[in-house]
Protein backbone atom coordinates (compact mmCIF):
# COMPACT_ATOMS: atom_id res chain seq x y z
CA UNK A 1 0.00 0.00 0.00
CA UNK A 2 2.37 3.08 1.26
CA UNK A 3 5.32 0.81 0.40
CA UNK A 4 4.29 0.28 -3.37
CA UNK A 5 7.28 1.95 -4.68
CA UNK A 6 9.54 -0.87 -2.23
CA UNK A 7 9.65 -2.88 -5.99
CA UNK A 8 11.41 0.17 -7.80
CA UNK A 9 14.62 -0.07 -9.51
CA UNK A 10 16.11 2.30 -6.96
CA UNK A 11 15.87 0.01 -4.13
CA UNK A 12 19.58 -0.54 -3.03
CA UNK A 13 21.50 -3.55 -3.07
CA UNK A 14 21.12 -6.09 0.07
CA UNK A 15 23.67 -5.51 2.05
CA UNK A 16 27.29 -6.94 1.09
CA UNK A 17 28.47 -7.12 5.26
CA UNK A 18 27.98 -10.35 6.42
CA UNK A 19 26.59 -9.94 9.96
CA UNK A 20 26.73 -12.58 12.72
CA UNK A 21 24.58 -15.51 12.41
CA UNK A 22 24.15 -15.58 16.12
CA UNK A 23 22.93 -11.75 16.41
CA UNK A 24 20.58 -13.05 13.30
CA UNK A 25 19.13 -16.32 14.45
CA UNK A 26 18.27 -14.73 17.85
CA UNK A 27 16.88 -11.86 16.19
CA UNK A 28 14.28 -13.82 14.62
CA UNK A 29 13.76 -15.59 17.18
CA UNK A 30 12.89 -12.80 19.23
CA UNK A 31 10.51 -12.20 16.35
CA UNK A 32 8.73 -15.46 16.22
CA UNK A 33 8.03 -14.96 19.66
CA UNK A 34 6.16 -12.09 19.38
CA UNK A 35 8.22 -9.44 21.08
CA UNK A 36 8.95 -5.99 19.50
CA UNK A 37 12.00 -4.49 18.34
CA UNK A 38 13.15 -1.32 19.64
CA UNK A 39 15.10 1.20 18.37
CA UNK A 40 18.26 0.42 20.02
CA UNK A 41 17.89 -3.16 19.82
CA UNK A 42 20.13 -4.88 17.53
CA UNK A 43 18.31 -5.80 14.17
CA UNK A 44 19.33 -6.80 10.70
CA UNK A 45 20.70 -3.64 8.13
CA UNK A 46 17.94 -4.91 5.71
CA UNK A 47 15.34 -5.14 8.36
CA UNK A 48 16.37 -1.61 9.26
CA UNK A 49 16.72 -0.40 5.57
CA UNK A 50 13.09 -2.26 4.75
CA UNK A 51 11.58 -0.69 7.71
CA UNK A 52 12.79 2.93 6.91
CA UNK A 53 11.69 2.60 3.29
CA UNK A 54 8.50 1.29 4.51
CA UNK A 55 7.78 4.08 7.17
CA UNK A 56 9.04 7.01 5.30
CA UNK A 57 6.62 6.25 2.54
CA UNK A 58 4.37 5.90 4.59
CA UNK A 59 4.77 9.03 6.06
CA UNK A 60 5.10 11.13 2.43
CA UNK A 61 1.61 9.57 1.41
CA UNK A 62 0.31 11.09 4.63
CA UNK A 63 1.73 14.38 3.95
CA UNK A 64 1.16 14.40 0.11
CA UNK A 65 -2.07 12.29 0.64
CA UNK A 66 -3.35 16.32 2.23
CA UNK A 67 -3.18 17.43 -1.03
CA UNK A 68 -5.92 15.95 -2.94
CA UNK A 69 -8.01 17.04 -0.05
CA UNK A 70 -7.11 20.54 0.39
CA UNK A 71 -8.45 20.90 -2.69
CA UNK A 72 -12.14 21.00 -1.25
CA UNK A 73 -11.48 22.86 2.12
CA UNK A 74 -12.36 26.24 0.63
CA UNK A 75 -14.88 25.10 -1.39
CA UNK A 76 -16.82 22.85 1.04
CA UNK A 77 -20.53 23.18 0.43
CA UNK A 78 -21.24 24.04 4.60
CA UNK A 79 -19.90 25.12 7.10
CA UNK A 80 -19.92 21.46 9.26
CA UNK A 81 -18.37 19.47 6.38
CA UNK A 82 -15.62 22.10 5.56
CA UNK A 83 -15.16 22.11 9.54
CA UNK A 84 -14.74 17.86 9.50
CA UNK A 85 -12.31 18.20 5.95
CA UNK A 86 -10.18 20.67 7.90
CA UNK A 87 -9.99 18.68 10.72
CA UNK A 88 -9.23 15.24 8.63
CA UNK A 89 -6.88 17.27 6.76
CA UNK A 90 -5.43 18.37 10.38
CA UNK A 91 -4.94 14.42 11.30
CA UNK A 92 -3.10 13.62 7.85
CA UNK A 93 -0.46 15.80 9.16
CA UNK A 94 -0.77 14.86 12.41
CA UNK A 95 -0.32 11.13 11.17
CA UNK A 96 2.63 12.14 8.52
CA UNK A 97 4.32 13.25 12.05
CA UNK A 98 3.71 10.72 14.15
CA UNK A 99 5.33 8.35 11.38
CA UNK A 100 8.46 10.40 10.32
CA UNK A 101 9.04 10.39 13.74
CA UNK A 102 9.16 6.33 13.76
CA UNK A 103 10.76 6.49 11.09
CA UNK A 104 13.29 8.60 12.38
CA UNK A 105 14.75 6.11 15.31
CA UNK A 106 15.97 3.95 12.51
CA UNK A 107 18.64 6.76 12.31
CA UNK A 108 17.48 8.75 9.24
CA UNK A 109 16.68 12.59 9.87
CA UNK A 110 13.53 13.56 9.07
CA UNK A 111 14.88 16.30 6.59
CA UNK A 112 17.03 13.88 5.10
CA UNK A 113 13.25 12.21 4.11
CA UNK A 114 11.88 15.14 3.07
CA UNK A 115 14.55 16.22 1.13
CA UNK A 116 13.85 12.28 -0.55
CA UNK A 117 10.47 13.28 -1.07
CA UNK A 118 11.17 16.71 -2.34
CA UNK A 119 13.63 15.43 -5.35
CA UNK A 120 12.14 12.42 -6.24
CA UNK A 121 13.91 9.69 -4.99
CA UNK A 122 10.93 8.62 -2.42
CA UNK A 123 7.72 7.01 -3.33
CA UNK A 124 4.30 7.64 -1.92
CA UNK A 125 1.39 5.92 -2.24
CA UNK A 126 0.28 5.65 -6.27
CA UNK A 127 -3.37 7.06 -5.27
CA UNK A 128 -2.63 10.26 -4.86
CA UNK A 129 -1.02 11.16 -7.78
CA UNK A 130 -5.42 10.91 -8.76
CA UNK A 131 -7.36 14.32 -9.38
CA UNK A 132 -10.44 15.52 -6.87
CA UNK A 133 -12.70 17.43 -9.42
CA UNK A 134 -15.99 17.17 -7.39
CA UNK A 135 -17.03 17.75 -4.44
CA UNK A 136 -18.13 13.94 -4.57
CA UNK A 137 -14.55 13.03 -4.48
CA UNK A 138 -14.14 14.04 -0.95
CA UNK A 139 -16.93 11.55 0.20
CA UNK A 140 -14.92 8.70 -2.22
CA UNK A 141 -11.68 9.59 -0.74
CA UNK A 142 -13.23 8.95 3.11
CA UNK A 143 -15.30 6.15 1.81
CA UNK A 144 -12.58 4.37 0.03
CA UNK A 145 -9.41 5.87 0.19
CA UNK A 146 -9.23 5.73 3.55
CA UNK A 147 -11.07 2.52 3.68
CA UNK A 148 -8.61 0.66 2.15
CA UNK A 149 -5.97 2.64 4.67
CA UNK A 150 -7.80 1.11 7.79
CA UNK A 151 -7.48 -2.39 6.22
CA UNK A 152 -3.62 -2.11 5.47
CA UNK A 153 -3.14 0.10 8.75
CA UNK A 154 -4.77 -2.46 11.05
CA UNK A 155 -2.64 -5.61 11.30
CA UNK A 156 0.65 -3.15 11.46
CA UNK A 157 -0.45 -2.23 14.57
CA UNK A 158 0.95 -5.80 15.49
CA UNK A 159 3.74 -4.79 13.22
CA UNK A 160 7.46 -6.40 15.09
CA UNK A 161 8.82 -3.09 15.35
CA UNK A 162 7.68 -1.38 18.46
CA UNK A 163 7.79 2.69 17.30
CA UNK A 164 6.14 2.01 13.90
CA UNK A 165 3.31 -0.52 15.69
CA UNK A 166 2.62 2.66 18.43
CA UNK A 167 2.64 5.09 15.69
CA UNK A 168 0.05 2.60 13.61
CA UNK A 169 -2.07 2.50 16.68
CA UNK A 170 -2.81 6.13 17.39
CA UNK A 171 -3.03 6.68 13.61
CA UNK A 172 -6.05 3.40 13.04
CA UNK A 173 -7.55 5.70 16.42
CA UNK A 174 -7.86 8.30 14.66
CA UNK A 175 -8.43 7.43 11.53
CA UNK A 176 -12.09 5.65 12.10
CA UNK A 177 -13.95 8.89 12.18
CA UNK A 178 -12.30 9.48 8.01
CA UNK A 179 -13.85 7.24 6.88
CA UNK A 180 -17.12 7.61 8.22
CA UNK A 181 -16.63 11.05 7.44
CA UNK A 182 -16.41 10.51 3.67
CA UNK A 183 -19.29 7.97 3.78
CA UNK A 184 -21.51 10.20 5.24
CA UNK A 185 -20.98 11.99 2.27
CA UNK A 186 -21.37 9.57 -0.11
CA UNK A 187 -24.90 8.88 1.85
CA UNK A 188 -25.83 12.82 1.34
CA UNK A 189 -25.32 12.65 -2.07
CA UNK A 190 -26.97 9.51 -2.75
CA UNK A 191 -30.41 11.17 -0.89
CA UNK A 192 -30.31 13.82 -2.78
CA UNK A 193 -30.77 14.76 -6.36
CA UNK A 194 -30.58 13.03 -9.26
CA UNK A 195 -27.37 15.39 -10.22
CA UNK A 196 -25.90 14.66 -6.81
CA UNK A 197 -26.47 10.81 -6.74
CA UNK A 198 -24.81 10.96 -10.45
CA UNK A 199 -22.17 13.18 -9.32
CA UNK A 200 -21.39 10.17 -6.32
CA UNK A 201 -21.33 7.84 -9.19
CA UNK A 202 -18.89 9.57 -10.88
CA UNK A 203 -16.65 9.85 -8.19
CA UNK A 204 -16.79 5.88 -7.51
CA UNK A 205 -16.09 5.33 -11.05
CA UNK A 206 -12.82 7.43 -11.00
CA UNK A 207 -11.79 5.87 -7.62
CA UNK A 208 -12.80 2.35 -7.14
CA UNK A 209 -9.86 1.24 -9.77
CA UNK A 210 -7.09 2.95 -7.99
CA UNK A 211 -8.02 1.62 -4.58
CA UNK A 212 -8.09 -1.43 -5.89
CA UNK A 213 -4.17 -0.96 -6.93
CA UNK A 214 -3.60 0.69 -3.75
CA UNK A 215 -3.05 -2.70 -2.17
CA UNK A 216 -0.15 -3.26 -4.53
CA UNK A 217 0.90 -6.12 -7.05
CA UNK A 218 -0.79 -9.27 -6.93
CA UNK A 219 1.09 -11.64 -4.56
CA UNK A 220 2.92 -13.65 -7.20
CA UNK A 221 4.52 -10.51 -8.21
CA UNK A 222 5.25 -8.53 -5.23
CA UNK A 223 9.09 -9.11 -4.24
CA UNK A 224 9.63 -7.59 -0.88
CA UNK A 225 6.44 -9.86 0.54
CA UNK A 226 7.85 -12.78 1.61
CA UNK A 227 10.86 -11.51 3.64
CA UNK A 228 8.26 -8.77 5.32
CA UNK A 229 5.97 -11.88 6.41
CA UNK A 230 9.19 -13.49 7.91
CA UNK A 231 9.69 -10.53 10.23
CA UNK A 232 5.89 -9.70 11.20
CA UNK A 233 6.66 -6.57 9.30
CA UNK A 234 3.30 -7.36 7.19
CA UNK A 235 0.92 -9.87 8.31
CA UNK A 236 -1.41 -9.92 5.13
CA UNK A 237 -0.37 -10.27 1.60
CA UNK A 238 -1.48 -7.91 -0.84
CA UNK A 239 -4.30 -9.79 -2.39
CA UNK A 240 -6.01 -11.07 1.07
CA UNK A 241 -6.14 -7.35 1.94
CA UNK A 242 -7.48 -6.25 -1.33
CA UNK A 243 -10.27 -9.15 -0.49
CA UNK A 244 -10.86 -8.46 2.77
CA UNK A 245 -11.68 -4.63 1.17
CA UNK A 246 -14.02 -5.42 -1.82
CA UNK A 247 -16.16 -7.93 0.58
CA UNK A 248 -16.29 -5.14 2.86
CA UNK A 249 -17.21 -2.44 0.00
CA UNK A 250 -19.88 -4.64 -1.97
CA UNK A 251 -22.65 -4.07 0.94
CA UNK A 252 -21.53 -0.57 1.59
CA UNK A 253 -21.88 0.72 -2.58
CA UNK A 254 -24.88 -1.24 -2.69
CA UNK A 255 -26.53 0.46 0.24
CA UNK A 256 -25.70 3.65 -1.50
CA UNK A 257 -27.32 2.58 -4.33
CA UNK A 258 -24.14 2.69 -6.35
CA UNK A 259 -22.67 0.14 -9.06
CA UNK A 260 -18.86 -0.58 -8.83
CA UNK A 261 -17.44 0.48 -12.18
CA UNK A 262 -16.71 -3.59 -12.97
CA UNK A 263 -18.09 -5.75 -15.09
CA UNK A 264 -16.29 -8.79 -14.06
CA UNK A 265 -17.40 -8.42 -10.39
CA UNK A 266 -19.09 -11.81 -9.14
CA UNK A 267 -20.06 -13.64 -5.90
CA UNK A 268 -17.66 -17.03 -5.33
CA UNK A 269 -20.35 -18.35 -2.55
CA UNK A 270 -18.66 -20.46 0.28
CA UNK A 271 -15.57 -21.13 -1.34
CA UNK A 272 -13.73 -21.50 1.63
CA UNK A 273 -10.26 -19.73 0.51
CA UNK A 274 -7.43 -21.60 1.74
CA UNK A 275 -5.90 -18.76 3.42
CA UNK A 276 -2.62 -18.99 5.59
CA UNK A 277 -3.50 -17.06 8.50
CA UNK A 278 -5.86 -17.68 10.58
CA UNK A 279 -7.83 -14.95 11.16
CA UNK A 280 -9.02 -14.82 7.68
CA UNK A 281 -9.93 -18.45 7.86
CA UNK A 282 -13.67 -18.48 6.05
CA UNK A 283 -14.62 -21.80 5.00
CA UNK A 284 -18.15 -20.77 5.28
CA UNK A 285 -18.58 -16.82 3.51
CA UNK A 286 -18.28 -16.89 -0.17
CA UNK A 287 -16.18 -13.71 -1.05
CA UNK A 288 -16.69 -10.85 -4.13
CA UNK A 289 -14.23 -11.30 -6.90
CA UNK A 290 -12.81 -8.58 -8.50
CA UNK A 291 -12.14 -8.28 -12.63
CA UNK A 292 -9.02 -7.82 -13.85
CA UNK A 293 -7.30 -4.90 -12.62
CA UNK A 294 -5.25 -2.97 -15.62
CA UNK A 295 -1.40 -2.95 -13.85
CA UNK A 296 -0.21 -1.08 -16.07
CA UNK A 297 -1.83 1.73 -15.40
CA UNK A 298 -0.36 1.57 -11.78
CA UNK A 299 2.67 0.35 -12.41
CA UNK A 300 2.76 3.81 -14.83
CA UNK A 301 1.56 5.90 -11.89
CA UNK A 302 4.25 4.50 -9.88
CA UNK A 303 6.91 5.75 -12.41
CA UNK A 304 6.01 9.33 -12.53
CA UNK A 305 3.29 9.19 -15.42
CA UNK A 306 0.26 9.49 -12.83
CA UNK A 307 -2.27 12.41 -13.95
CA UNK A 308 -1.22 14.41 -11.16
CA UNK A 309 2.14 13.26 -10.20
CA UNK A 310 3.89 16.68 -10.93
CA UNK A 311 1.71 18.90 -9.61
CA UNK A 312 1.71 17.25 -6.33
CA UNK A 313 5.45 17.25 -6.26
CA UNK A 314 5.88 20.75 -6.84
CA UNK A 315 2.93 21.86 -4.42
CA UNK A 316 5.13 19.94 -2.07
CA UNK A 317 8.42 21.49 -3.06
CA UNK A 318 6.50 24.79 -3.31
CA UNK A 319 5.22 24.77 0.45
CA UNK A 320 8.72 23.73 1.13
CA UNK A 321 10.28 26.94 -0.05
CA UNK A 322 8.05 29.41 0.72
CA UNK A 323 8.72 28.01 4.57
CA UNK A 324 12.14 27.81 4.39
CA UNK A 325 12.30 31.56 6.22
CA UNK A 326 9.89 30.48 9.04
CA UNK A 327 12.12 27.72 9.61
CA UNK A 328 15.09 30.33 9.55
CA UNK A 329 13.64 33.10 11.67
CA UNK A 330 12.59 30.09 14.24
CA UNK A 331 16.16 28.75 14.14
CA UNK A 332 17.22 32.22 14.54
CA UNK A 333 15.44 33.37 17.53
CA UNK A 334 16.37 30.01 19.38
CA UNK A 335 19.66 30.83 18.95
CA UNK A 336 19.77 33.71 19.65
CA UNK A 337 17.43 33.59 23.03
CA UNK A 338 20.00 30.47 23.78
CA UNK A 339 22.68 32.91 23.82
CA UNK A 340 21.26 35.50 26.02
CA UNK A 341 19.99 33.19 28.11
CA UNK A 342 23.77 32.09 28.55
CA UNK A 343 24.94 35.43 28.86
CA UNK A 344 22.41 36.30 32.06
CA UNK B 1 15.97 23.61 -4.42
CA UNK B 2 15.80 19.86 -3.81
CA UNK B 3 19.69 20.11 -4.13
CA UNK B 4 19.83 21.82 -0.78
CA UNK B 5 20.06 20.26 2.25
CA UNK B 6 16.93 21.07 4.43
CA UNK B 7 18.96 22.24 7.80
CA UNK B 8 18.46 19.98 10.86
CA UNK B 9 15.55 21.05 13.65
CA UNK B 10 16.04 19.56 17.13
CA UNK B 11 14.10 16.90 18.35
CA UNK B 12 12.07 16.93 21.56
CA UNK B 13 10.36 14.07 23.40
CA UNK B 14 6.72 14.91 24.62
CA UNK B 15 5.03 13.82 27.67
CA UNK B 16 1.18 14.11 28.42
CA UNK B 17 -0.82 13.85 31.74
CA UNK B 18 -4.31 13.11 30.49
CA UNK B 19 -5.77 13.37 33.70
CA UNK B 20 -6.34 14.42 36.96
CA UNK B 21 -4.15 11.78 39.44
CA UNK B 22 -2.12 10.20 37.03
CA UNK B 23 1.35 10.38 35.93
CA UNK B 24 3.19 11.85 32.60
CA UNK B 25 3.59 9.72 30.28
CA UNK B 26 5.60 9.54 27.14
CA UNK B 27 3.79 9.68 23.63
CA UNK B 28 6.01 10.45 21.12
CA UNK B 29 8.72 13.00 19.80
CA UNK B 30 8.86 15.77 17.02
CA UNK B 31 10.98 19.04 15.99
CA UNK B 32 10.80 22.02 17.18
CA UNK B 33 13.30 25.21 16.95
CA UNK B 34 12.86 26.16 20.46
CA UNK B 35 11.03 25.41 23.71
CA UNK B 36 8.34 27.56 23.46
CA UNK B 37 7.60 26.15 19.60
CA UNK B 38 7.89 22.52 20.86
CA UNK B 39 4.84 22.75 23.56
CA UNK B 40 3.00 24.41 21.00
CA UNK B 41 3.49 21.99 18.22
CA UNK B 42 2.67 18.81 20.83
CA UNK B 43 -0.27 20.58 21.47
CA UNK B 44 -1.42 20.47 18.04
CA UNK B 45 0.01 16.92 17.34
CA UNK B 46 -0.75 14.66 20.26
CA UNK B 47 -3.63 16.67 21.81
CA UNK B 48 -5.96 17.20 19.16
CA UNK B 49 -8.78 15.21 20.90
CA UNK B 50 -8.79 16.12 24.52
CA UNK B 51 -5.94 13.81 25.14
CA UNK B 52 -4.20 16.10 27.97
CA UNK B 53 -4.43 18.18 30.72
CA UNK B 54 -0.36 19.21 31.06
CA UNK B 55 2.71 18.68 28.76
CA UNK B 56 6.29 18.32 29.47
CA UNK B 57 8.85 18.81 26.70
CA UNK B 58 12.34 17.42 27.20
CA UNK B 59 15.07 18.12 24.62
CA UNK B 60 15.95 14.25 23.21
CA UNK B 61 19.49 14.61 23.82
CA UNK B 62 18.83 15.63 27.76
CA UNK B 63 17.78 12.10 28.17
CA UNK B 64 20.17 9.20 29.08
CA UNK B 65 18.96 5.93 28.58
CA UNK B 66 20.13 2.48 29.75
CA UNK B 67 21.36 -0.28 26.78
CA UNK B 68 19.50 -3.09 25.81
CA UNK B 69 22.37 -4.60 25.66
CA UNK B 70 22.78 -4.28 29.20
CA UNK B 71 19.69 -5.52 29.93
CA UNK B 72 20.72 -8.17 31.66
CA UNK B 73 23.02 -7.41 33.76
CA UNK B 74 20.87 -4.43 34.78
CA UNK B 75 17.81 -6.23 35.80
CA UNK B 76 18.90 -9.67 36.88
CA UNK B 77 19.23 -8.61 40.60
CA UNK B 78 15.94 -7.45 41.19
CA UNK B 79 14.21 -11.03 39.13
CA UNK B 80 16.83 -13.40 42.22
CA UNK B 81 15.10 -11.38 44.87
CA UNK B 82 12.00 -13.20 45.34
CA UNK B 83 12.16 -12.65 48.97
CA UNK B 84 11.53 -8.49 47.76
CA UNK B 85 7.29 -9.80 46.87
CA UNK B 86 4.67 -10.67 49.62
CA UNK B 87 4.13 -13.75 48.38
CA UNK B 88 7.24 -15.09 49.22
CA UNK B 89 6.23 -15.25 52.83
CA UNK B 90 4.00 -17.83 54.56
CA UNK B 91 1.36 -16.52 56.78
CA UNK B 92 -1.29 -19.28 58.30
CA UNK B 93 -4.13 -19.71 57.61
CA UNK B 94 -6.14 -18.86 60.60
CA UNK B 95 -4.47 -15.33 60.60
CA UNK B 96 -6.73 -14.47 57.56
CA UNK B 97 -5.79 -11.68 55.10
CA UNK B 98 -3.01 -9.30 55.37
Amino acid sequence: MYTQGLSNPDAPAPAKAVEDAGLAARFQDRVDAEERIEANDWMPEAYRRTLTRQISQHAHSEIIGMLPEGNWVTRAPTLRRKATLLAKVQDEAGHGLYLYAAAETLGRSREEMFDDLLSGKAKYSSIFNYPTLTWADMGAIGWLVDGAAIMNQIPLCRCSYGPYARAMIRVCKEESFHQRQGYEIMVALCRGTPEQKAMAQDALDRWYWPCLMMFGPPDGDSTHSDQSTRWKIKRFSNDELRQKFLDALVPQAEYLGLTLPDPGLRFEPGAGDAVKDGAMKDGVRGHWRHGPINWDEFRQVLAGNGPCNRERISARRRAHKDGAWVREAAAAYAAKQAKQKRAA
Amino acid sequence: MSDVKTPNTPLWEVFIRSRNGLAHKHVGSLHAADATMALQAARDLYTRRGEGLSIWIVPSHAITASDPADKGMMFEPTVSKVYRHPTFYDVPDEVGHM
